[in-house]
């Protein structure tokens, strides 16, 4: 990874060439748009896409950890079919042939599922997730599982029972979470693309720690039919790449209305591809959140989030500030609503119809048998926020917690209208930190949980997010959030695409020229 | 915001969990961190605010009343914990003296 030519896409320019032998080190450094092309242009076959980017985690993954189960054979056939129907001149979808990494939170029929769960072990769905049917339509070729938070519950991947994933920038540091392994994959070259879900963050948070595009589209954009849910009210799946021109074809190719899942919305989906391309951002408002800032934001991420809003204004920007002033309780609501969403959603997880089943030893009675499951199945955070959010909605609490949680949520979508009203994005650091160390917080939920701090009111609010990198901090990305009204999500592409080429042009990629050598 | 051991307790039983007496005692303290910080929202005035559920303001979808193919009763059982004659099989459900 040290040989860094002086072309915009060194990757490209090295893995070009009329008939020159593509190199497994080159190949997995092509953007997905890039791999499509070559694939399309018959430059390079699916099989050799897919190849490499086995050879890839055969090579990293054991220090990097971000994938549970690798499909070989899987990919290898999909690969195959794309080739074979290439040969016979038929029409391949946008991202044929290009590989990718699934978090194993969405149910792919046959391959394991296990959201990072003991309870969930040794499950595979027989139905295929909405988003992974339209990944199938589209000719991706999916790789396997990667690792995640259990249940999503969790910003660092250590929550995972089958042990964390590390950042590919520094294999001692968390690569956030609860997507930890989609973005460690995306980052350390093993996939072009992957997909996340976010409920609280949990994209943006470690697309900005491993120095990617991370985007939550708006609440109802992407089908949640075969996510396995968290807080339904919340969770959201999207794209994690490299730029932002491949976060927004995979964007396109997963969103959509689905008669499947009743909280999609039946509206087109947003021109998320033409506005990554066009890169004229002059006179678009952008508001930089007040509250977004201040005290416990690392003056290295704050510099570099100023420096990119200055890039913006270079770029054409009306920059205005904006005040949010109920977003300082995001957290708090945050924690109220999830716990209590998920623990109902867990109530499904009864060792009953699917997964674990512990303890029947056909003296004891199912609610035993539950108990004992659950006790041994879940791991700590699932089984702390269960029992707060079991607490909040008990009768006696339920006005004073969930309920004066539900009226903040209408108060930080109102702060939103407003700031819409003065804005047409608004921009803050995605994360208040760089990554910390593996071990850091792990005893300390509170603590752990202001890594949300900045992505929970898009959540609470259901508008789009991204955040793409801002640079480095001690040799450690950092990520600008930008933030759009519901199913503007374009905006946000908009924004990405524009500052993405300006800050490029002035330091170059920041993954394919600083990240250091697996 | 004081959390007690017993109310851990009846929380862990209300979820069906059926922790470890160590498992009780690391959660109460833990329990009472993270409910001293989320009741921060009871600070803010909203007696006239309507809540929000849902961030989409969908109502009544509707769907056409028809038949669709269902999963293969044998694909779903094939990840059951347990199964016989075609259904789920689980411990029994009533106590024997009842």
């Amino acid at each position: 990874m040290t040989d860094v030519s002086s072309t915009s896409t060194p990757a490209a320019a090295a893995a070009a060439g009329a008939g020159a032998p593509r190199r497994t080190d080159d190949v997995v450094r092509l953007t997905a748009a890039e791999t499509a092309a070559a694939i399309a242009a018959g430059e390079l076959s699916a099989q050799d896409a897919t190849l490499a980017a086995l050879d890839r985690i055969a090579k990293v993954d054991e220090a990097v950890h971000a994938f549970l189960h690798v499909d070989a054979e899987g990919a290898l056939a999909a690969a195959r079919a794309i080739d074979a129907r290439r040969a016979a001149g038929e029409k391949l979808g946008p991202l044929a042939g290009v590989p990718l990494a699934l978090k194993d939170v969405l149910t792919a029929r046959g391959m394991p599922t296990t959201c990072g769960s003991r309870i969930l072990e040794g499950w595979r769905p027989p139905y295929d997730a909405t988003v992974v049917s339209r990944l199938r339509a589209a000719d991706v070729v999916i790789l396997g599982k990667v690792n995640m938070d259990e249940f999503a519950m969790g910003s660092s991947t250590e929550n995972s029972a089958y042990g964390p994933t590390r950042n590919p920038w520094d294999l001692t540091r968390i690569p956030g979470g609860s997507s930890g392994g989609s973005a460690a994959a995306v980052a350390a070259f093993e996939a072009p693309l992957s997909i996340g879900t976010d409920t609280g963050g949990s994209i943006r948070q470690p697309a900005a720690v491993c120095g990617l595009v991370g985007v939550k589209p708006t609440y109802g954009g992407v089908s949640r039919y075969g996510l396995v849910a968290f807080s339904s009210s919340l969770d959201q799946a999207g794209p994690l790449a490299r730029t932002v021109g491949d976060a927004a074809l995979l964007h396109a190719a997963i969103a959509g209305h689905d008669p499947l899942d009743s909280t999609s919305v039946d509206l087109p989906v947003p021109p998320v591809v033409e506005a990554a391309a066009r890169r004229d951002i002059r006179g678009l408002r952008v508001g930089v959140v007040r509250e977004l800032s201040g005290e416990g934001y690392d003056p290295g991420v704050q510099a570099a989030f100023d420096a990119a809003v200055q890039e913006l204004a270079g770029l054409g920007a009306e920059v205005v500030e904006v005040s949010c002033p109920h977003f300082t309780y995001a957290l708090a609501a945050y924690y109220l609503i999830a716990p209590s969403e998920c623990s109902s959603n867990l109530a499904r997880f009864d060792a009953m119809r699917f997964g674990l089943r512990a303890g029947d030893d056909g003296r004891a009675g199912a609610e035993e048998v539950m108990s004992h499951t659950r006790d041994v199945g879940f791991g700590a955070e699932v089984k702390r926020r269960v029992m707060l959010g079991t607490y909040a909605l008990s009768s006696g609490y339920y006005d004073a917690y969930y309920g004066q949680a539900q009226k903040v949520r209408t108060l930080i979508s109102r702060d939103f209208a407003a700031a819409y009203e003065k804005a047409d994005v608004l921009v803050s650091p995605t994360t208040p930190t760089p990554a910390f160390p593996l071990g850091d917080k792990v005893d300390d939920p509170v603590s752990m949980y202001l890594s949300d701090l900045c992505t929970i009111p898009s959540n609470l609010a259901g508008g789009p997010a991204m955040s793409l990198p801002a640079g480095l901090v001690g040799g450690l990305p950092a990520g600008i959030q930008i933030m759009a009204p519901a199913f503007a999500d374009d905006r946000l592409y908009l924004v990405g695409g524009a500052l993405e080429a300006a800050l490029e042009a002035r330091r170059g990629h920041p993954l394919l020229d600083e990240a250091p050598a697996l | 915001m004081a959390i007690t051991r017993d109310e851990v307790a009846n929380l862990a039983r209300l979820s069906r969990m059926s922790l470890s007496d160590a498992e009780l005692d690391a959660l109460a303290p833990q329990l009472e961190a993270i409910l001293g910080a989320v009741a921060r929202v009871s600070e803010v005035a909203a007696a006239d605010i309507p809540p929000t559920s849902h961030a989409v303001p969908l109502t009544n979808v509707f769907r056409a009343d028809v038949t669709r193919p269902s999963l293969p009763v044998a694909d779903v059982l094939a990840g059951a914990p347990a199964a016989e004659e075609g259904r789920f099989r689980v411990p029994r459900i009533l106590d024997p003296d009842e």
